[in-house]
Formats: structure tokens, C-alpha cells, sequence
């Protein structure tokens, strides 16, 4: 008895103690809280909310856009963004077919060895090759962009927050900081090499807006190639090279789900039976 | 091991009787999970969670260990395999997706059994040994998730490691030595890597391990049940088999549904999207928090923002993180109170809702909102809370609490005081 009464006297000895110190830090953390300037977050805009075919739980690819898309990749960002986990193969998901992909393919130069003198060297690409990067490695990137490397785009759209959007909204969304802004966040003018983007959370970016003029990109299927749909579109093929599985997981999902529903209700009517005989009788 | 009315094994096939001679597995099966394992008849919804954990114990061996076929363990490479298992292994992305969310429904559904533990005292004896066992379960769990966090070495695995790692180097004197020797070098890179793969493989059978030995301690006293009163009679119990794993196979559906929902269309929300950006040691995210089911242990970590005499704020948080936990072992000998069941405990209860629950909902939002106010001083008030709650509050509350009356046994509290109207066509249960 007496070594329990003990064990709990030190429990309560330490619990006063953590919940001393905790409350210590809470007192002090409010001093700080009420005599110091808040650090104030510089106020970026939230992604619009635009409607893709990919969206919901029915979502399928619009194969028109992804070619668009892949377009815009090809003609604008490829110039400095590389796309390392998409092979030329996988363009023939979305629609291009093997001689397509072969000709697409052959027209890039990936690094290759002479077979002769076993030097480095380029030759045209495979189908089984990867997207070839636009720098020969991180320096080489760093060098040709003011410090700023850009990063590869293959998972983008997953590496960021609402990807899909954000990257959409981003491309279209440079604009001049408004007089409202920099009269509340002076710091908020873009330096040398920066340009301003309320969609971005520094709300300023070393990239220069890619996207500038309408048909910038001739597109083959006769769409008109505004700025926001040229982002909307490459956006929508970036959403499908970080996940081109995309599609298949959610058409997958239903047959399972449906499955699990009918059984669970299966497996309830079962129970229900058998604690029939055992349940109290309502009186 | 069981109660004296508990069924006896008598197979009629030859062979299974040949097999019962020999080396008795289906005997085993017999009397821990089928009618020889007679179970408190008024076990609620709440007892299903540990079989579900069990459940997702497997989920995570199995499609890990096919994970582990493919990925490879290499600071160059890790985190392009697992862009290969994405997207040109067969069913790949599906294997990685129910791990990834495998692990937070583990998560959830062991939050759950351990908040059923807590509330109606199952940790109270004779159910000491199951209680300690599986809160060390809970702790390998940690670390098996913290450990595979790592593997897909993106941002938030390397900066994770960095920050999880470095919580050793708070020991004072030998700290960064620790450190360092945990990590293999002095940032996470291809030696953490490697160790933290064999161990991530390792660990699950360890939990397994573990697992049998917290079922096999639950099979000495049976199972608690929602009055908390012991079985008395034969007819406080029914056997597992057909009655629980009715039940069971009930709850595992719904289990199920919601699981799959996830996995096929939300398979990234309990993720971070900064993990799809390769590991880069030179660039740190604006923002470290671990995966959701951490947020709880990482606001109290936090809370300790400021030196107490001797002790730096770092080294405080760490000893109050791991305390927090280390706490859960004493339980059976903090709370004296002879009445399990929360229930009956009005005092008890009212800590436990308006105190308790709430404390851990702050601790959970401030462990995944950034580091700044009101976020630190919520979850330093919720702190306090967590440690008075099991440390001052439970011992005094269970010595002065006055319990409401119990029913006398399960069969009454069940089937109301009239036992010759409800017993008499059923007073033996069918199987």
C-alpha cells in the first residue's frame, strides 16, 4: 500500500512539474505575444478553382488537352524544365502512336557514346529513352538562370498544393503588384530578375512569365490558344506526368468499392441474423 | 486458460483429428478465435478495432514486402524507384498507395483501440500485461512508420530524419556523438538510408512478435467489456465464433469501404505534397511536420520554447515528448479506482470529455499548423493538460470519485433484472 501510494506521489510530483515548466513557456510565449510585432505573412492568393476533366471521383483525361499540353511542354517549358520520369514511350497514353512516338522521339538528341571511340557523345532519341534535361547537370542550369535552377516538372502538379490549379493559375496569373499591396508589404516589389505572381507564395519568382501572347503555340486541333488556355492545358498534361495512372486507379476504384459495398451488407444481414437468437426480447 | 464452460475441440474429420494429434493448430485457432473462446456477450463497436489493427498489420507486410521488391535502399536512386513503382510496375502505384494509407489507417483504427483502452480503464488489472504490451506495440509502431516516412527519400523524409534524429542530440554530453552514430555521418544520407530500410523491413515482424504475446496475455482474463464487470456465468458469454467474428466481419467491411475510398481517390490527402520533391540537403522546406498521426507527440515537443534552470528548451521537449508516452506505462498503477468502465465514473468522465479529448484535438491541430502563435502557446496549455490529466488528475480523481452503482453482472445489465422472461428460450446461446 505504501509503495503505491508512493509511485502516485511521484506521478503527481512529475505531472506538476511538466505541466509547470509548460505553463512557464506559455507565460512567457504571451509576454512575447503581447508586447512584440506579430510577423506578418505576405498575402498570396489561394489557386483558382478551374474544372478539369480529370476532377472527381469520374474523372477521365481529355486526351485533345493532354496533346495541347504536351505541345506547350514541348514548344515553351522545355527549354528549361526538364521532364526525367517520362519516358518517350509513355506518349503513346495519350494518344500518339508508335511511328508517332519514334519520329518524336528521334527528333531529340539524348546523350549517347560513340561506339567507336567510346567518347560522349548525343544521338537521336529512342522511344525507350527519357525525356533528355535542357543543362547538362545542376551547374550548367544554375548558370543559365540567374542562381535559380529549374526544377523538373514531371511531379509538380504533386508536389504542390492543390497542383493542378496552382500551376494553371500560376502560369497565367503575372501581374504587376498592386499600389494596395505595396503600400501594407513594401517588400513585396520584385528585385532584380524576379518577376511578381500573386499565386506564388513569395509572391515573387525568378521564372519570367512563359506564357506572354496568345498563339504563342499553334495548336493542331484548331483550339485558340489564349494564355490561360495554353496554362490550363500544359497543366492538365503536367497532372498526367506526375500521375498517368491517374485515370486507371480511380475506374479501378469503383467495381472494388462496389464489391466491398455489397459485401459489407452481406456480412451485416449475416450478423444480424445470428445475434438474432441471443438479443434481448423488447418487451 | 478459459472459462470452464468453454468449448472443448472435438474434430470428426480424420484428418483434422490426425492433425490435433500431431501439432494442434486448428485446436490453437479453436480456442483463441473460434466457439472454443467464450467472449462477454456486451462487447460494443469498440471492440472491434483490435482485430482491425491486426488487419492492417497484414495489409502493411504484404504489400511492403512486394514494395521491397522493387525499390532499392540508395540515396542516388530511392527516390526514383519509387517513381518506377508508380508508374511501370504492374498494380505498383496501387501496392504503394494502400501502404502509404495501409499505415494511416493502422494509425487510426490503434488510436481508436487504445482510446477504448483509456476510457473504460482496460489497462486496470488483471489486463496489466496487455496494456504494457501493447503500448510497447505502439512505440515499435512509431518507429516503423517514422523509419519508412524515410524510404521514398523526398524532402520531407530527408528533413524529417534531420529533424527526428537531431531530437538525440538534445542528450546532453553525448548527444551529437549519438547522433551521429544514428545517422551513420552528420546529415541523413545513403548509411541512414540503408539502416532505416532494414530496420522498416524488420520491425513489422517484431510488432507481429509482440502482437501474439498481447493476444495471448488477453486470452488469461478474456476480453473487458463496456460495465467493466467481470464474467460471472456462462451466460454473461458467448463464443467468438459465430457471434464476434460476425461482428468482426462486419467491421472490417466498413473498414474496408472507407480504406479503398481513400486509397483510389484521395490517395495523397494525408500526405505532404513537399515529399514528391526529391530529397535536396541544401533546401529547407518552409514548413517540417511529420505525417498526421506524429501532430499529437510534435506540438508537445514544441511546446518547451523556452530554457527551465539548467535544462535547454530542446532537451525539455524531448524528455516531454517520450514522457508522454512513457506515462501510458504506468496507467494500471496511476488509476485506483475499482470501477472500470467509464461508465459508471461521473467524475472520471467529465476529465476525460472536457479535458482529455479536447487537450489531444489542440495537441493534433497545433502538431501540423507551423510553429507560431496562437499554435505554441494552444498546444503549451494542452500540454499542461495531457500531463496533469495522467499524472495528477487520474490518481486523485479514482481516490475520491463515487462510482454510480454497477449492474451485478453482464447478463443483467444486458437483459435487464427479469432473468426469467429474457434467459428462459435463450439462456443458452445457439451456434
Amino acid at each position: 500500500m505504501t509503495k503505491l501510494l508512493s509511485i502516485r506521489l511521484v506521478a503527481i510530483l512529475v505531472g506538476l512539474g511538466f505541466a509547470f515548466i509548460a505553463l512557464y513557456s506559455f507565460v512567457l510565449g504571451a509576454y512575447a505575444a503581447m508586447t512584440e510585432e506579430p510577423a506578418g505573412h505576405l498575402p498570396y492568393e489561394e489557386p483558382r478553382d478551374i474544372a478539369f476533366s480529370f476532377d472527381g471521383p469520374f474523372g477521365k483525361w481529355d486526351i485533345q488537352q493532354l496533346q495541347r499540353g504536351f505541345k506547350v511542354y514541348d514548344e515553351v517549358c522545355a527549354a528549361c524544365h526538364s521532364l526525367k520520369y517520362v519516358a518517350f514511350r509513355d506518349l503513346e497514353q495519350i494518344g500518339y502512336d508508335e511511328g508517332q512516338v519514334k519520329a518524336f522521339a528521334a527528333s531529340k538528341q539524348v546523350p549517347g557514346i560513340d561506339p567507336n571511340t567510346g567518347e560522349a557523345t548525343t544521338r537521336p532519341g529512342l522511344p525507350t529513352d527519357y525525356f533528355p534535361s535542357p543543362y547538362p547537370n545542376n551547374v550548367a542550369a544554375a548558370a543559365a538562370n540567374n542562381n535559380a535552377i529549374p526544377p523538373d516538372l514531371s511531379l509538380m502538379t504533386k508536389a504542390r498544393g492543390d497542383g493542378t490549379n496552382y500551376v494553371a493559375s500560376l502560369l497565367a496569373g503575372y501581374a504587376e503588384p498592386t499600389a494596395e499591396l505595396l503600400e501594407h508589404h513594401p517588400e513585396a516589389a520584385p528585385g532584380p530578375g524576379l518577376y511578381h505572381n500573386p499565386y506564388f507564395p513569395n509572391l515573387n519568382l525568378a521564372m519570367a512569365p512563359p506564357l506572354t501572347t496568345a498563339g504563342q503555340v499553334t495548336y493542331d486541333d484548331g483550339t485558340e490558344a489564349t494564355v490561360e488556355q495554353m496554362s490550363e492545358d500544359v497543366a492538365a498534361f503536367l497532372t498526367w506526368t506526375a500521375e498517368p495512372r491517374l485515370v486507371e486507379r480511380k475506374q479501378t476504384g469503383w467495381p472494388v468499392l462496389i464489391f466491398l459495398l455489397f459485401a459489407t451488407v452481406l456480412a451485416y444481414l449475416s450478423k444480424k441474423q445470428i445475434w438474432a437468437a441471443v438479443k434481448p426480447k423488447k418487451h | 486458460m478459459s472459462f470452464p464452460w468453454a468449448k472443448e475441440y472435438t474434430p470428426s474429420n480424420p484428418v483434422m483429428q490426425f492433425l490435433d494429434e500431431k501439432l494442434p493448430l486448428p485446436r490453437l485457432v479453436y480456442n483463441a478465435v473460434g466457439a472454443g473462446y467464450p467472449v462477454p456477450r456486451n462487447l460494443s463497436y469498440f471492440w472491434n478495432f483490435g482485430v482491425l489493427a491486426g488487419f492492417f498489420l497484414v495489409v502493411q507486410i504484404v504489400t511492403g514486402v512486394v514494395l521491397a521488391m522493387h525499390y532499392a535502399a540508395n540515396a542516388q536512386v530511392a527516390f526514383a524507384t519509387t517513381e518506377h513503382i508508380m508508374r511501370d510496375v504492374n498494380w505498383g502505384w496501387l501496392m504503394r498507395y494502400a501502404h502509404a494509407n495501409g499505415a494511416s489507417f493502422f494509425f487510426i483504427v490503434v488510436y481508436l483501440h487504445i482510446f477504448r483502452g483509456l476510457f473504460y480503464s482496460s489497462y486496470k488489472a488483471p489486463r496489466e500485461m496487455i496494456w504494457l504490451l501493447g503500448v510497447v506495440i505502439f512505440l515499435l509502431m512509431m518507429a516503423t512508420a517514422f523509419m519508412g516516412y524515410v524510404l521514398p527519400w523526398g524532402q520531407m523524409s530527408f528533413w524529417g530524419a534531420k529533424v527526428i534524429t537531431g531530437l538525440f542530440g538534445a542528450i546532453p554530453l553525448v548527444g551529437e556523438p549519438i547522433q551521429i552514430w544514428l545517422l551513420g555521418g552528420f546529415a541523413p544520407d545513403n548509411a541512414a538510408l540503408n539502416r532505416f530500410f532494414s530496420l522498416h523491413f524488420l520491425l513489422p515482424f517484431v510488432i507481429a512478435g509482440v502482437v501474439i504475446l498481447h493476444i495471448w496475455a488477453l486470452h488469461i482474463p478474456g476480453s473487458s467489456n463496456p460495465t467493466g464487470v467481470e464474467v460471472k456465468q456462462e451466460s454473461d458469454t458467448l463464443p467468438f465464433h459465430p457471434y464476434y467474428t460476425a461482428k468482426d466481419g462486419f467491421g472490417l467491411g466498413i473498414a474496408l469501404i472507407l480504406f479503398f475510398s481513400m486509397v483510389f481517390f484521395l490517395p495523397n490527402a494525408l500526405g505532404h505534397p513537399d515529399n514528391y520533391i526529391e530529397a535536396n540537403p541544401l533546401s529547407t522546406p518552409a514548413h517540417i511536420v511529420p505525417e498526421w498521426y506524429f501532430w499529437p507527440f510534435y506540438a508537445i515537443l514544441r511546446a518547451f520554447t523556452v530554457d527551465f534552470l539548467f535544462f535547454p528548451a530542446k532537451l525539455l521537449g524531448v524528455i516531454a515528448m517520450f514522457g508522454s508516452i512513457l506515462v501510458w506505462f504506468f496507467l494500471p498503477w496511476l488509476d485506483k479506482s475499482p470501477v472500470r468502465s467509464g461508465h459508471y465514473r461521473p467524475l472520471f468522465r467529465k476529465f476525460f470529455w472536457f479535458g482529455l479529448i479536447p487537450a489531444m484535438v489542440i495537441l493534433f491541430i497545433c502538431g501540423g499548423a507551423p510553429a507560431e502563435e496562437p499554435y505554441v502557446m494552444l498546444s503549451q496549455l494542452a500540454t499542461a493538460y495531457y500531463f496533469l490529466h495522467f499524472l495528477v488528475i487520474l490518481p486523485i480523481v479514482s481516490q475520491i470519485e463515487k462510482p454510480a452503482p454497477l449492474p451485478y453482472s453482464i447478463t443483467e445489465a444486458v437483459l435487464g433484472s427479469d432473468k426469467k422472461a429474457v434467459l428462459g428460450e435463450n439462456a443458452t446461446p445457439a451456434v
